[in-house]
């Protein structure tokens, strides 16, 4: 594997895992249990779009083949996506997204604070403004973790019940695969061993304040490095490429 | 007796001081005295207002996950992030009133509060994002322009940011829209389509002629209302006439022609039959937009319980 293949790829997991992340929040727009949330949910799909769109404008460059970020968002197929299959579960209830945004915004946040001191200077740049972005996910995900696992009897049972449920495919973001080799020797790509840890000893303290159970560590759920997904990607993309694969010939 | 006439001369005096006010151009502030009928009319309108905000929210909504493009998915977005929002500063502005946000939510979902008859209409391709941008918040526009200088003051500062936002909304409408014209014939057929749909629709926004309108006299008089439906009606369609000429589409409108005298277009008869069938529940997406509202809040429902028991559990009480 090349050095341009192995980044390409790499471009691809981050990129598509904003693109499909930033769908799911997207569809609690007018469904949210109070106004407030219909806006802060809205405003983190967009950072997330914006997100996807830089880091896939740069995996075409890398590419060379001219495509932009919406030829590699609408014209893809669903083996071609890389995205960490966490991302493309159903929103489920208000409990287990936000138990999905704590996760994946605290994984988020240690990946980009190191992606920031990479030596892709193009990818430090996305990771030091993503970094801020994060930041407000990993906090706000963290309130409504605490308030509801330390609300009633039934915001409880939700939380854990979502926690526990998630738990599966939180292993998946820790993985590495022949791209993060070639990446990580030219100090390109995160050092995955370290975040694991820093992840997990967050994730716990804010469970425990929260009153919520750890899970045990079991069998993880994987496939997405190799565009192995869930049968819920193939829905999204249906949906999210409708107009750009009925109407290939137009420009919107 | 006595008691009663210096009662009824004091009430007399309140009405005098409040009229001056408003004749003066003052604005009235929330803890101003203020006639019940003044305030219930503020009620009804901006709590109207706000839940047009948030049912609008639907028919958008309804396209984000289809949007074309990563662009055009950020502005639709933040496009309905920004009406979210507009609910939210109209929502606070009515509370001044002495109204909270969760008796106008159950006023909605009795009946007893409405929102825009627009938005009972279904956005069945994406030109209807194009049209509702252009043509529904164009429409919109107009009328909040008029209501920056209303005299309520929350009303009126809500209304002057609201109208920065609103303009982009057009703008982002039209975008859709001239694309869409210069585009394949498909698209421009869209376009067409969304263009006859929403035309009619879009002018019975600003309500029944003047002659017709029930709740004019005292919103005049108090300065609530600005202009009249039928002035504010003209205004829309005599600054959108060119802006449809200009990417090449036509009104669906057979009698639309310019008035040299009047300088401004005559328009052909609106269907008011259809304006008062939808109003009264029987449009294509009424019972869709309610249902769905209900279900939203209900599903939520433990979600705020939550919140306020973990507020309340951590909530310091010192003084009380």
């Amino acid at each position: 594997m090349t050095q341009e293949q192995a980044l390409y790829k790499y471009c691809l997991r981050m990129g598509d895992d904003a693109l499909i992340h930033a769908y799911r929040l997207s569809e609690w727009c007018s469904n949210a249990p109070i106004l407030e949330e219909d806006l802060a949910l809205t405003n983190f799909a967009l950072d997330m779009i914006g997100r996807a769109q830089a880091i896939l404008d740069y995996a075409g460059k890398i590419d060379g083949k001219g495509k932009t970020s919406d030829d590699l968002a609408y014209r893809r197929k669903e083996r071609d996506f890389y995205n960490h299959l966490i991302m493309e579960l159903p929103n489920g209830d208000f409990a287990y997204t936000m138990a999905r945004i704590l996760f994946v915004s605290i994984f988020e946040y240690y990946f980009f604070s190191e992606l920031s001191h990479s030596a892709d200077t193009t990818l430090a740049a996305i990771a030091a403004k993503t970094v801020k972005e994060v930041k407000y996910h990993m906090a706000h995900a963290t309130d409504w973790a605490l308030r509801l696992g330390d609300g009633t009897d039934e915001s409880n049972t939700r939380m854990q019940q979502a926690v526990d449920d998630l738990w599966a495919y939180t292993g998946e973001l820790f993985e590495t695969d022949d791209a993060t080799a070639v990446l990580e020797d030219r100090n390109i790509a995160v050092d995955m061993g370290m975040i694991r840890a820093k992840w997990k000893t967050d994730v716990t303290r804010i469970l425990t304040e929260a009153k919520l159970k750890i899970p045990a560590d079991g069998y993880n759920q994987t496939g997405s490095g190799n565009g192995v997904h869930t049968e819920y990607l193939g829905h999204i993309l249906s949906e999210m490429q409708y107009l750009q694969r009925a109407y290939p010939e137009a420009i919107w | 007796m006595e008691v009663l006439e210096k009662k009824n001369e004091i009430q007399d005096n309140l009405l005098k001081n409040f009229e001056a006010k408003i004749d003066r151009g003052d604005a009235i502030e929330p803890r101003d005295k203020m006639p019940d009928a003044y305030r219930k009319h503020l009620i009804r309108q901006m709590s109207q207002h706000a839940h047009s905000e948030v049912i609008g929210m639907q028919p958008e909504g309804n396209w984000i996950t289809r949007a074309p493009s990563l662009r055009a998915r950020q502005i639709l977005l933040a496009k309905i992030q920004d009406e979210g929002g507009h609910g939210l500063y109209l929502y606070s502005a009515a509370e001044t009133l002495g109204i909270s946000r969760r008796e106008m939510i159950e006023q909605l979902h009795s009946g007893k509060a409405k929102y825009s008859n627009i938005f009972n209409y279904p956005a069945l391709t994406w030109a209807d994002i194009g049209a509702i941008g252009w043509l529904v918040d164009g429409a919109a526009i107009v009328n909040q322009v008029s209501l920056q200088r209303t005299s309520y003051g929350p009303y009126s500062r809500a209304m002057v940011r609201i109208c920065k936002e609103e303009s982009f909304h057009q703008r982002q409408g039209y975008e859709i829209m001239a694309k869409m014209m210069k585009g394949t014939k498909d698209q421009q057929e869209m376009a067409r389509d969304a263009m006859n749909r929403w035309w009619w629709p879009s002018l019975m926004m600003f309500g029944p002629h003047d002659s017709e309108s029930p709740h004019t006299g005292d919103a005049v008089k108090w300065k609530i209302k600005r202009s009249s439906n039928d002035e504010l009606r003209q205004k829309f369609i005599d600054k959108t006439v060119q802006q449809a000429e200009v990417i090449g589409l036509t009104i669906p409108d057979k009698d639309l022609k310019w008035n040299e005298a009047k300088k401004c277009y005559d328009h052909g008869p609106i269907n008011w039959e259809e304006f008062y069938r939808v109003i009264s529940g029987n449009g294509p997406c009424n019972k869709q937009r309610m249902a769905h509202h209900v279900k939203v809040h209900n599903d939520g429902a433990w979600v705020r319980e939550a919140a306020e028991a973990y507020r309340q559990k951590k909530e310091k009480k010192i003084f009380h």
